[in-house]
Parts: C-alpha cells; sequence; structure tokens
C-alpha cells in the first residue's frame, strides 16, 4: 500500500478514544484492581489505605468522644469555577466533623460510577480529593467503587463518611444559646450556589466568582482556642443556606435570631447573579461557611480571631439571639421595617416572574 | 411583572447577539427587541432579550427629584423639632 | 449596580416615607390610601422591602392579578400537561414557575419525575435551540407572561420560521393586562383610590396605555418600578393626587418606561398574535383580553398542531384565589391559608408562584 495511506492508518490508531470507565472496572476483577491501585490508592496513599483490607484499623483516638458522620454528593456540574465534586466532597465531611468540635482524621470515599465517564475526569476528582484531604489534615482510608451502567449515574456520586474526635470540654449545641448571643459568619454568603447556578443557567463573570469550597477545620480549630467556652453553637451553611440553618436553630433552641440585612457580607457578582436569576442569597448554598453563635461580650474578640486567618478575612458579625419572637428568625430590612425570614420550601427555582 | 434587570450592552456579535453586563456578571441576549441599540447603551433584560432601551438622563432626573423631596422633608423635619422644643404647635 | 443600588439608598427612601405619611396626616380623610398594586413583582418587592409594614395604616396595599401564572386557568395547565404526554417525542419546555402549580391531575413537577420531558427554560430561545438539537422530538413552548414576556416568544416563532425549524410550536396562554385591570373595577368589589401599574409590562406598552384609568375611572395611575424608591416615589404621587383630587397617569419609571411604548416589541406582536378572549382564573372570561398565534402561524401553535382533550376542572374546594386575585379578599381571609394550603402543599397557584399573592403573604407575613 502507498506511504501516504499507510501512515494514515497508524495515525488513526494512535489516535486511540479516549480511556472511559467500563462495566468491568466494578466488578471486583482485574480492572477493578488496577482502578484502584492506579488512581486511588496512588492519589491517597497513606499506610492505613495501603494496608488493602477489608476494613481499615484505625487503632487508638485520642481521648474525648468520637464523632461520626457521612454525606453523599451528586453536585453537577462534575467541575465548577472555584472546585469540583471531589474537593467539594472532602470539605463537606471535614466541616461536618469541624462544626461538631472534633477534629477530623480519617475519611471513607466510595464512588458510584457511571459507564463511560472518561477516566481523565475521575483522575482529576481524585487529585483534588487528595489535595484538599492533604490539606485538611485528614487521611483517606478506606474506600468503595461500583460501575452502574450509562445514564444511570450522573457521571459520578461519591458517598464520605468521617470520624473525628471532640476534645473534652467542648460544648456545643441548642442547650448553650443564649439571649444577646451575636451571630457570625466567616465571610461573604451564596458564592458556592451560585457559581454553580451560573455554570447551569449559561450566565459568565468578567471577575472570577468562585465556589467557596474550603475545609473550615484549621478556622474552627483556632476559634476555640482562642475563645474556649464562649462559642455556643456552630453549624456549617450548606443546601438551603444561611437563612435555612438559622431556622433550625430557632426551632431546635427555642430562641428568636434577628438579622440585620446591611450587615450580611454577600460579594457584589452574587447580588448580580441574583438579580439575573431571581434568587435570595440568604437562601443559597455555601461550602465553606461556618455559622458561628458566640457570646455576646466576645464578639469583637470573636471577629478579630476569624479575620485573622484566610477563611475568615470578611467575617462579620451579622445579628444576635434574642427572646423575643421565638421560633423565628427575622431581618431588619434598611428601610426602618422587620419582616421575617422563613425556612426555605422547595429548591429554589430561577423566576422569570 | 416580571423579573427585568438593567444591564449594559459591552458587545455586540456578528449574529446581533448582544453581550450585557450587570455588576460584573454577563449574558448574551437578543437584541431584536430593541434593535437601535448600541455598545454602551443601557438595557432592560427579560427572559434572554433586551426589551427596553433605557434612559440614563430619566434615572439622573428621577433621584434628582428625589434628592430635592428629601431636602424639603430635611427642612419640614428641622421646623418640627425646633417649634417642639419652643413650645408652639409643630404643623401637622 | 448601576440603575439598581442608586434607587436602594435608605436614606432617600426613609425621606420618601416621611413625605407620605406627612401629606396623609395633612388630608386625614383619605386615611388610609387605598391602592392596588396589579403586579406580583411588585407584591414581593413591596413584602422584601418591608415597605408594607412601614406604610401601615397610612396606605392599604392590595395585591392585584398581575401574576400570569396564578391567573392560569385549570383547563389551560391541564391542555399543557395533556399534550407533555401526547406524544413520546415530546419535549415540553416551561418556565421554572410554572412547574410546581397544580392541575387537576398533578404538576409539570410530578410529570416529569413520572417519564414525561419537561425542561426549564430561561428564554424561548433556548426552547427553539432545543427543538434544534433534537429535530426528531417535538417541543412545545408553554407561553405564559403577560406584554412583557410575549414579544420575545413573538421573536422565537419569528426566528423558527427564519431558520426554518419545524419542530418548534407554543402553546399560547400570554394575556393582556389593561382589560383584567377594567374587569376589576368593572366588577366594583374593592374600592381602589388608585393603581401603582406594572413596570416592565409598561416598557412594552408604554405609561400612556394606563391613561383609561384616570379617563373612565377617575383614578390615578403610577407606573412604577421595582427598587425601594421606585415603589415609594410611586405610593408618593398616588397619594399626592388623591389628596388633591387630581388624577392621571404618573410615570414614575421613566428610566426604562416610554410613554409610547416599545414600538417594535408591539409590531412583533401584531405581526404573530391575534387577540382573542381568554380564561382567567378568578375572573372567568375576559374579553379580548388573550394572544393566539394568528393564521400565518397557526402551524406554530400546539393547541392547533396537537388537539387534546381538556376539560373543566372545577376549583379545588374552599380555594378562594380567585378573590384574592380580584383584589377582594387579603390571602389571610381565606380558610384554607395557611392552614391546608401551605407552600409546601398548595392548593392554589396563589401560594405556588413566587410571585403568588398568597405566597407572599405566607413567606413574609405573621
Amino acid at each position: 500500500m502507498s506511504e501516504k495511506a499507510s501512515q494514515g492508518i497508524s495515525e488513526s490508531a494512535n489516535r486511540r478514544p479516549e480511556p472511559r470507565i467500563l462495566l468491568a472496572h466494578g466488578s471486583g476483577g482485574e480492572l477493578s484492581r488496577e482502578l484502584i491501585r492506579d488512581v486511588f490508592a496512588r492519589a491517597f496513599d497513606n499506610p492505613l489505605l495501603n494496608a488493602m483490607g477489608d476494613s481499615a484499623v484505625l487503632g487508638e483516638l485520642p481521648p474525648g468522644r468520637v464523632a461520626l458522620t457521612t454525606d453523599s454528593y451528586v453536585v453537577q456540574p462534575l467541575f465548577f469555577p472555584g472546585g469540583d465534586i471531589g474537593e467539594l466532597a472532602v470539605c463537606g465531611t471535614v466541616n461536618d466533623l469541624a462544626v461538631m468540635g472534633a477534629r477530623p482524621m480519617y475519611l471513607t470515599a466510595g464512588f458510584i460510577l457511571e459507564e463511560g465517564l472518561p477516566v481523565d475526569d475521575l483522575k482529576r476528582i481524585v487529585a483534588s480529593m487528595a489535595t484538599t484531604a492533604r490539606s485538611a489534615g485528614v487521611l483517606i482510608v478506606t474506600g468503595d467503587t461500583k460501575v452502574v451502567d450509562r445514564g444511570a449515574a450522573d457521571g459520578i456520586f461519591i458517598n464520605t463518611a468521617g470520624v473525628g474526635v471532640i476534645p473534652p470540654g467542648i460544648d456545643l449545641g441548642p442547650h448553650r444559646l443564649q439571649p444577646g448571643d451575636a451571630i457570625l459568619v466567616n465571610g461573604t454568603i451564596g458564592d458556592h450556589g451560585l457559581a454553580v447556578m451560573m455554570q447551569r443557567e449559561g450566565l459568565t463573570f468578567g471577575s472570577a466568582l468562585e465556589s467557596d469550597t474550603a475545609p473550615l477545620n484549621g478556622l474552627i480549630e483556632t476559634l476555640l482556642a482562642a475563645l474556649p467556652d464562649r462559642v455556643h453553637w456552630m453549624r456549617d451553611a450548606t443546601r438551603g443556606g444561611v437563612a435555612t440553618v438559622l431556622n433550625e436553630w430557632v426551632e431546635a433552641a427555642d430562641v428568636g435570631i434577628a438579622l440585620t440585612e446591611a450587615q450580611i457580607p454577600v460579594r457584589e457578582e452574587v447580588r448580580a447573579a441574583c438579580e439575573f436569576l431571581g434568587l435570595d442569597p440568604l437562601y443559597a448554598a455555601n461550602e465553606g461557611k461556618v455559622i458561628v453563635a458566640v457570646e455576646g461580650a466576645s464578639v469583637e474578640a470573636a471577629l478579630a480571631v476569624l479575620q485573622a486567618h484566610p477563611l475568615g478575612r470578611d467575617a462579620a458579625a451579622i445579628g444576635h439571639v434574642t427572646e423575643a419572637h421565638r421560633g423565628r428568625v427575622t431581618l431588619e430590612t434598611p428601610y426602618g421595617a422587620r419582616r421575617i425570614l422563613q425556612m426555605l420550601t422547595g429548591a429554589q427555582l430561577p423566576r422569570i416572574c | 411583572m416580571c423579573l427585568a434587570i438593567p444591564t449594559q450592552v459591552t458587545e455586540i456579535d456578528a449574529e446581533g447577539l448582544a453581550t450585557v453586563e450587570l455588576g460584573g456578571v454577563t449574558r448574551k441576549v437578543s437584541l431584536v427587541l430593541t434593535p437601535e441599540a448600541r455598545v454602551g447603551d443601557y438595557v432592560l433584560v427579560h427572559t434572554g432579550y433586551a426589551i427596553s432601551l433605557m434612559d440614563p438622563e430619566e434615572a439622573e432626573a428621577s433621584l434628582e427629584a428625589f434628592a430635592e423631596l428629601a431636602r424639603i422633608q430635611e427642612e419640614l423635619e428641622r421646623e418640627d423639632a425646633l417649634r417642639a422644643t419652643w413650645g408652639s404647635q409643630p404643623a401637622s | 449596580m448601576k440603575f439598581i443600588d442608586e434607587f436602594r439608598d435608605p436614606d432617600l427612601a426613609r425621606r420618601l416615607i416621611s413625605q407620605i405619611r406627612r401629606e396623609v396626616a395633612a388630608h386625614p380623610t383619605v386615611r388610609p390610601v387605598r391602592l392596588m398594586e396589579f403586579c406580583g413583582g411588585h407584591t414581593h418587592a413591596i413584602f422584601h422591602y418591608g415597605l408594607r409594614q412601614t406604610l401601615e395604616g397610612d396606605v392599604e396595599l392590595r395585591s392585584g392579578p398581575g401574576c400570569p401564572v396564578c391567573v392560569t386557568a385549570s383547563r389551560d395547565l391541564d391542555t399543557a400537561m395533556a399534550l407533555s404526554g401526547a406524544q413520546p417525542d415530546v419535549i415540553l419546555a416551561t418556565f421554572g414557575d410554572m412547574v410546581r402549580v397544580p392541575g387537576s391531575r398533578g404538576t409539570l413537577q410530578e410529570l416529569r419525575a413520572g417519564g414525561a420531558d419537561v425542561r426549564i427554560v430561561y428564554s424561548p430561545l433556548d426552547a427553539l435551540a432545543l427543538a434544534q438539537a433534537n429535530p426528531d422530538r417535538e417541543v412545545i413552548f408553554l407561553g405564559v407572561g403577560f406584554e412583557t414576556t410575549a414579544p420575545g416568544v413573538a421573536a422565537a416563532v419569528l426566528q423558527a420560521e427564519k431558520v426554518g425549524t419545524p419542530n418548534f410550536s407554543v402553546l399560547s396562554l400570554h394575556k393582556l393586562t389593561p382589560p383584567a385591570m377594567r374587569a376589576i373595577l368593572d366588577a366594583g368589589e374593592v374600592a381602589l383610590d388608585g393603581i401603582i401599574g406594572p413596570g416592565h409590562v409598561s416598557a412594552v406598552i408604554g405609561s400612556d396605555a394606563w391613561s383609561f384609568l384616570p379617563a373612565d375611572y377617575g383614578i390615578p395611575c403610577a407606573v412604577a418600578g421595582f427598587e425601594p424608591l421606585d415603589l415609594l416615589g410611586a405610593i408618593a404621587a398616588l397619594v399626592h393626587a388623591v389628596a388633591e383630587g387630581t388624577p392621571g397617569v404618573f410615570n414614575t419609571y421613566g428610566r426604562s418606561v416610554p410613554p409610547a411604548g416599545n414600538l417594535t416589541a408591539m409590531r412583533m406582536l401584531d405581526q404573530v398574535f391575534d387577540v382573542r378572549a381568554a380564561a382567567w382564573r378568578g375572573f372567568g372570561e375576559i374579553p379580548r383580553s388573550g394572544l393566539v398565534l394568528n393564521a400565518a402561524y397557526a402551524h406554530r401553535d400546539a393547541a392547533r398542531r396537537f388537539p387534546v382533550e381538556a376539560t373543566d376542572t372545577p376549583e379545588p374546594k374552599g380555594c378562594r384565589c380567585g378573590e384574592v386575585l380580584r383584589g377582594v379578599i387579603e390571602p389571610s381571609a381565606c380558610g384554607l391559608f395557611r392552614r391546608v394550603c401551605t407552600p409546601r402543599n398548595p392548593v392554589g397557584p396563589c401560594m405556588v408562584s413566587a410571585e403568588g399573592a398568597c405566597a407572599a403573604f405566607y413567606k413574609y407575613g405573621e
């Protein structure tokens, strides 16, 4: 055959289709083992994981109460400005432990992969998880992989569980909320929810609006060390936003919470995106924000500690706990009126009207 | 009724689709209902279309009217306060 | 944000509130001045900024029927749902506001969970793009909205013709606002001193379109935008007109609303639609208040292209959406409000729609 033709054939042979996840990757055989070895173990690499037992043996834990949490991650799109599903998975679980006052230590990672998922995407996601776990100081020690038929999962679903230890002396919870407590948040709200929505709705940004996905355990540990006993309760404001968390608080603690709209930090791009989509930043998801209730007298000290930390630069006091309107969260508008901030019902849908 | 937002036209492409911007956020919209819009103009955007060419002078005029009104109100409030302090009936 | 932040200035707002209170106090016989904000977006904004509370006692605000989702007749929603199931290849494209409204057999959202292809779009152009990307499917766009929205739908129909996309059609449930305004006043069920006119509808039809209010009914109309200063400015103009007895049309949203409106948009409406009688929830039929695709575009009219059976469905028992929409009662007067009818379990559309009066009262009220 002519030189040109044979060159054409070898070129097309070299232009292999990009490697994708196959059903066989989940069946426990050769391909499964390769995947675990080359993708997961290589990235997460630590002695507990490398032992490859059916269970990870954690050994003795430091003194204190053991905390356990779990979450599943199904975010679409998988890659969004400022993060991806992998980073989200690690941060979400680390933060669920951290807001309980626990030091997060060990994570599990279960993957449900859709047949056809590009392996490169999986590698990117796993690399994110590894990086985030390292920066949060946690180890991913065990996991699982299943593959489902094309169409049965949105690319990838991740489940994580996390174990941490709450040191003795930490006492957080609704029973500690007192009228006069200040409500703080460590920075601007709605960044994650709007960054993801914007990607989905075809909005773009002149300046970068990124998800705020971040592990908060370092920030929280610093705050608890600086003000032991004066932090009363914490919660991370994920789905449903700040408004949802605070509504859960007033119900659990039978107090009222009064917010002042002018004090709530919101980035201009988030405000603008909310205008475009008809959304309210108070109900938008966050993945790197913690709401903290501190004793009223310590509000300045708490803000100073938060603002000195990279993840707390824009920390602000947004309201306080009150005896008035128990069971309700209110918002003071700049126009001289106080209105009720309800629990979100159903998802926030973009409005036209 | 409906959610429409004021944006500035930053670009118009070969097919007549405009890029509009508000607060750093941009989107592509159709100018078919406001064909007279040019780059730099402000348009009201609703469901993917610019539905009205905005008038910055009118906006300025409105704000000035509000500011004037505010001045008058402030005067009246000062007068009320004076009367209340020095004894005669406040204007009602 | 330009044209937004300046109109949210709290100091100027405070002064406007003072002026309104002062004017009402100087004319005690008019107190409380009863105004109707026609538009659902205005109801929502008034609550959101706490203006209702602030003006309580001096100005009473009654919500009108300006919520296109709320005034969609049950029968029409059922038609839309039937179309979705009419053929297996139908993609029903709709604005997000519509998916949770209950028809006689559930919601579009439930239909989707049951396997129907229902897609939420931000623009009719997105629906057209869906048709272009899926040439073997029939894309039906559910056209809901007033004069703000209808021109864009007309433009999408014209675009479909121009580029030759045969599989795109529209179920037009679009409605016109002045006839509904007349219907409320003609019914004489609620005494109104003035009307806050819809800002974005008026950007299309012009502030002059409301001159019939002072001319035929002797009441003032102030066309308003959606920021606090816009609303307070409009209310101040109306209070002044009521106090002085000088009805007129006041365009307080001049930056967006030309007196004559948007001629290009109105020409496009004219090109694509005919005006017919339409069924409005809460009103029954209002003559010359609905838009249907005209003969030239009959092939794009989903109702004619895919005729489906739709029966008249009775209003859910106890639902008083109709009276709320006509401004006769406030949501709290409805026996189902908050007790049975909530955003999680809505009985009528006024509770489902983000612009609905009942939803606004529930969300912001006590």
